[in-house]
């Protein structure tokens, strides 16, 4: 009987080692026998010292981590077409290592019983997880282990932290080789290296390559004027060119730049200067495969011309994340910085999604970050929150100006997507008809709820007010703050529902001051730092700053920071409220990094004796600043 | 519409028995154990009197696991034809595709259904076209318990003033939302396999809200 989903089994499959090496009828063979398999993120598919499965796995969407007990180090993370759990099968021994969905994934576990005999007949197959069981964990003491395959023991010492996930690694390399050739003028050379954002160029006679112009080969001899900018490139070339084999690992590319004092490595062929160039690796590269610097992932970042490629940043920018943390880097600064980053990575986004659209916008429009992100208290990966504002057109192209923009709105949402954010459940996104408008439109929605200030408008002002601007047009922006104003000062009650909305929160310990926890629902017994910590401070902070009009500043540590300095009499009180804020941020994010989630449930379990007293102790400044909003705006019970 | 057929009823063949007596044992609905057939029809059209239907692909489901080797998927040999919906289904009346008559590709369905639970997307169609072309066969209409993609993912919507819920979700709305290819798109079995991908996400989303439980979701 035809069955078109082993044969899209197959399809795939033959992309990636070892399948590859298999004949079609044995890879069709295997194909009938896989189980698709679901996992949502989080959940574990092996665990530690669990008996082997029937079957291992191969991913075919997501990612899947392996970590270690007890620390829970992660040894590897597997990627789409990466197989995983097969050595234990192999060797017939248990689970060595906990497997769990770190993202959401979709994959083919393979049954053993059929795979084995292809693995010890096709030499190809066998060789190909000989190599991998010696490298894919990339881990640097398994050198050792290489032609042990079967009944082999899994290594069980951890790689040093500091190293792992480095060395060892192969680099990745621009295999978009840019060249030219030595008649060149260093005028047109430089317009091309201008052109494709790149900071060297080969040059090549033939296929082979003969000489490298760099920036500072550029800024060294024609900008000093000791050569006209018409000089061929092969007249201010460096050579001959240093080659090396691009089977380059990334401490053997460090050395060889040191090595030879160079900035860039050509990679051949064969390694040798009379094959083939086939790359170019440069210092940058290097950087970026090390992945700690945020000036290196910007730059990463401002060259990506596909979404996917900005996904591996955003892993980089965690990692960056987790060590500024164990550093204990102050939070401001670090949340600045990871907020620089991921706002550069949504500008690329909407960069790339402009490029794919046939036209160039019809009018200007600024994409707005709303909610925690336009707030910049965003540093984990979550739901995209976002709105888009586009200056007024005639009403007749009104229709068309819309559906523009809510084609690239679309783009945008799923570009982001693709990078690691989630769509946001409540659909408060730009590709939603009710969040892509117009100035007027936004001005008529926006006038709506502050005159009409019921709990989903005053909720709806809480989540938009805190925009910030992405991308585009800032004056459309602006705007938009002063019509707020303009319409607040008109309807002055406003501030009363806004700031009895900001008492709503449920308190976050009750009588006896224990822990209030959730009662219910998929997080029953956990604490919601979000709802009854940090949103009471947030709203506090938003109605507060309102009410003095001052718009831009949107992160709430620096609200409270502002306000200290608007109210010289209560600046000792606003301050501990930042602090406050500061704290609870940061050890949301911990949380987060720790479950690879968005920290927002914290098991009060496993807490510390010492953190449950720095959580409580941010309590009572929440309790006292809900006091102070209570009073100033006078919000009486009736309305609680 | 059975009503006054009762009397004439003619002797059942032996496939629907047995295809009936899988019934008789009573079910747990215990969903790491519960299997689920999660099916898509392709056919001439959308009256349910007129059109026929050309293809069944269906997958077989159990905890978070699609069975490749259980899948299944049968072309129909039909008289009638339609020209218009053979571009979106690609299905050519002498095309290369093996095909079995009608009464034939039942009884595989049948055997190939027992008591497990039919999944769709928009149930009601696929399973109405069934029990219209068993009729025509003279036999009684299917008696699984069915579940509908498109009503169990907006259960799983969260619940907010904020969100306004459409009526319908169309199948390629969920592959976006999802992030499932739609690459064998309007193929019964692509169809099915969205279907099949979209209702594991749909129940990993359900099974974390309180109470959840499969048989109060059944129909």
């Amino acid at each position: 009987m035809k069955n078109t989903i082993s044969e899209r089994v197959a399809d795939f499959l033959k992309n990636f080692p070892p399948f590859n090496e298999l004949k079609r009828n044995e890879l069709q063979t295997l194909s009938e026998q896989i189980h698709i398999v679901y996992r949502e993120r989080g959940s574990t598919i092996f665990a530690e010292g669990e008996a082997p499965h029937d079957h291992f796995y191969l991913i075919h969407k997501g990612a899947v981590s392996l970590t270690k007990k007890p620390k829970n180090e992660i040894v590897d993370i597997c990627d789409e077409g990466d197989i995983f759990g097969l050595r234990p099968l192999m060797a017939n021994e248990k689970y060595k290592l906990d497997a769990k969905a770190h993202e959401e994934s979709i994959l083919y576990a393979v049954p053993i019983d059929i795979f084995k005999p292809y693995a010890q007949e096709n030499k190809e197959v066998g060789n190909f997880l000989i190599e991998s069981f010696a490298s894919n964990t990339r881990n640097p003491y398994s050198e050792s282990h290489r032609g042990k395959l079967y009944g082999e023991k899994e290594n069980v010492e951890s790689p040093d932290p500091s190293t792992r996930l480095l060395d060892l690694q192969p680099v990745k390399y621009s295999k978009n080789l840019v060249s030219c050739s030595p008649g060149m003028t260093a005028k047109m050379l430089a317009e091309t290296m201008t052109k494709r954002k790149v900071g060297s160029i080969l040059v090549v006679q033939g296929d082979l390559p003969v000489g490298m112009v760099t920036d500072k080969d550029l800024r060294n001899k024609i900008v000093t004027g000791a050569y006209p900018i018409d000089t061929p490139a092969s007249k201010i070339m460096t050579a001959p060119v240093i080659t090396y084999p691009k089977k380059l690992t990334i401490t053997q590319a460090q050395m060889a730049m040191m090595k030879s004092n160079i900035s860039h490595l050509c990679l051949t062929k064969d390694g040798t200067p009379n094959t083939k160039a086939v790359g170019i690796l440069s210092k940058h590269d290097v950087m970026v495969a090390l992945g700690n610097n945020p000036a290196v992932l910007i730059k990463a970042i401002k060259r990506s011309t596909k979404y996917k490629q900005i996904k591996p940043i955003r892993n980089n920018i965690m990692d960056l994340l987790r060590g500024y943390l164990e550093q204990n880097i102050p939070i401001t600064l670090t949340s600045k910085i990871i907020s620089e980053l991921n706002d550069a990575c949504i500008k690329q986004c909407i960069k790339i999604s402009l490029g794919k659209m046939e036209k160039a916008p019809p009018a200007k429009f600024a994409w707005l970050a709303i909610g925690s992100q336009g707030r910049s208290e965003q540093l984990l990966h979550t739901d995209q929150d976002n709105a888009l504002v586009f200056e007024d057109v005639p009403e007749s192209k009104l229709p068309e100006t819309t559906a523009y923009f809510l084609e690239l709105s679309r783009r945008v949402n799923k570009g982001l997507f693709t990078i690691g954010y989630d769509y946001c459940p409540a659909e408060m996104m730009a590709s939603n008809p009710k969040w892509c408008l117009s100035l007027t439109e936004w001005k008529n929605k926006i006038s709506h709820w502050i005159i009409n200030p019921g709990a989903d408008e005053v909720l709806l002002s809480s989540i938009f007010f805190d925009y910030n601007l992405s991308y585009g047009t800032k004056e459309l922006v602006e705007e938009i703050s002063a019509h707020i104003f303009e319409t607040v000062g008109k309807y002055p009650v406003f501030y009363l529902h806004l700031a009895s909305g900001a008492l709503q929160n449920p308190s976050p310990t009750g009588f006896f001051r224990q822990f209030l926890v959730e009662q219910d629902g998929a997080h029953k017994d956990f604490f919601d730092i979000k709802r009854r910590a940090l949103m009471p401070l947030t709203d506090a902070a938003r109605v507060l700053i309102l009410s003095h009009s001052i718009k831009g500043i949107n992160n709430t540590a620096e609200r409270f920071e502002k306000l200290a300095e608007l109210e010289p009499n209560n600046a000792e009180f606003y301050l501990s409220c930042s602090y406050a804020t500061k704290a609870l941020l940061k050890f949301r994010t911990i949380q987060g990094l720790l479950h690879n989630d968005s920290g927002r449930f914290i098991a009060l379990d496993k807490l510390t004796k010492e953190e449950k007293i720095k959580l409580k102790r941010t309590f009572k400044t929440i309790k006292e600043l809900q006091e102070v909003i209570s009073v100033r705006f006078k919000v009486s019970n009736i309305l609680r | 519409m059975g009503l006054f057929k009762k009397n004439t009823r003619p002797e059942l063949p032996d496939f629907w028995k047995t295809y009936e007596a899988s019934f008789q044992e009573k079910p747990k609905y215990i969903w790491d154990r519960q299997q689920f057939v999660v099916l898509d029809t392709e056919t001439t059209g959308f009256d349910f009197e007129e059109d026929r239907i050309l293809c069944i692909g269906a997958l077989l489901v159990q905890g978070q696991t699609i069975l490749v080797k259980e899948s299944f998927e049968v072309y129909l040999l039909q008289e009638r034809y339609n020209s218009e919906t053979a571009e979106i289904h690609g299905i050519l009346k002498r095309g290369k595709l093996q095909k079995i008559p009608e009464l034939k590709a039942l009884k595989r369905l049948l055997i190939y259904l027992g008591n497990r639970i039919i999944v769709a997307h928009h149930t009601q169609f696929d399973i109405t076209m069934i029990n219209r072309a068993l009729r025509r066969h003279n036999l009684p209409q299917l008696k699984n318990k069915t579940l509908d993609t498109a009503i169990l993912y907006q259960r799983s919507l969260i619940k907010s003033k904020l969100l306004e819920r459409k009526a319908h979700y169309s199948l390629d709305e969920l592959a976006d939302k999802f992030n499932i290819s739609k690459k064998d798109r309007h193929t019964a079995i692509g169809d099915a396999y969205i279907t099949a991908i979209a209702f594991l996400k749909i129940v990993s989303k359900l099974k974390k809200k309180k109470d959840f439980a499969l048989k109060p979701l059944l129909e």
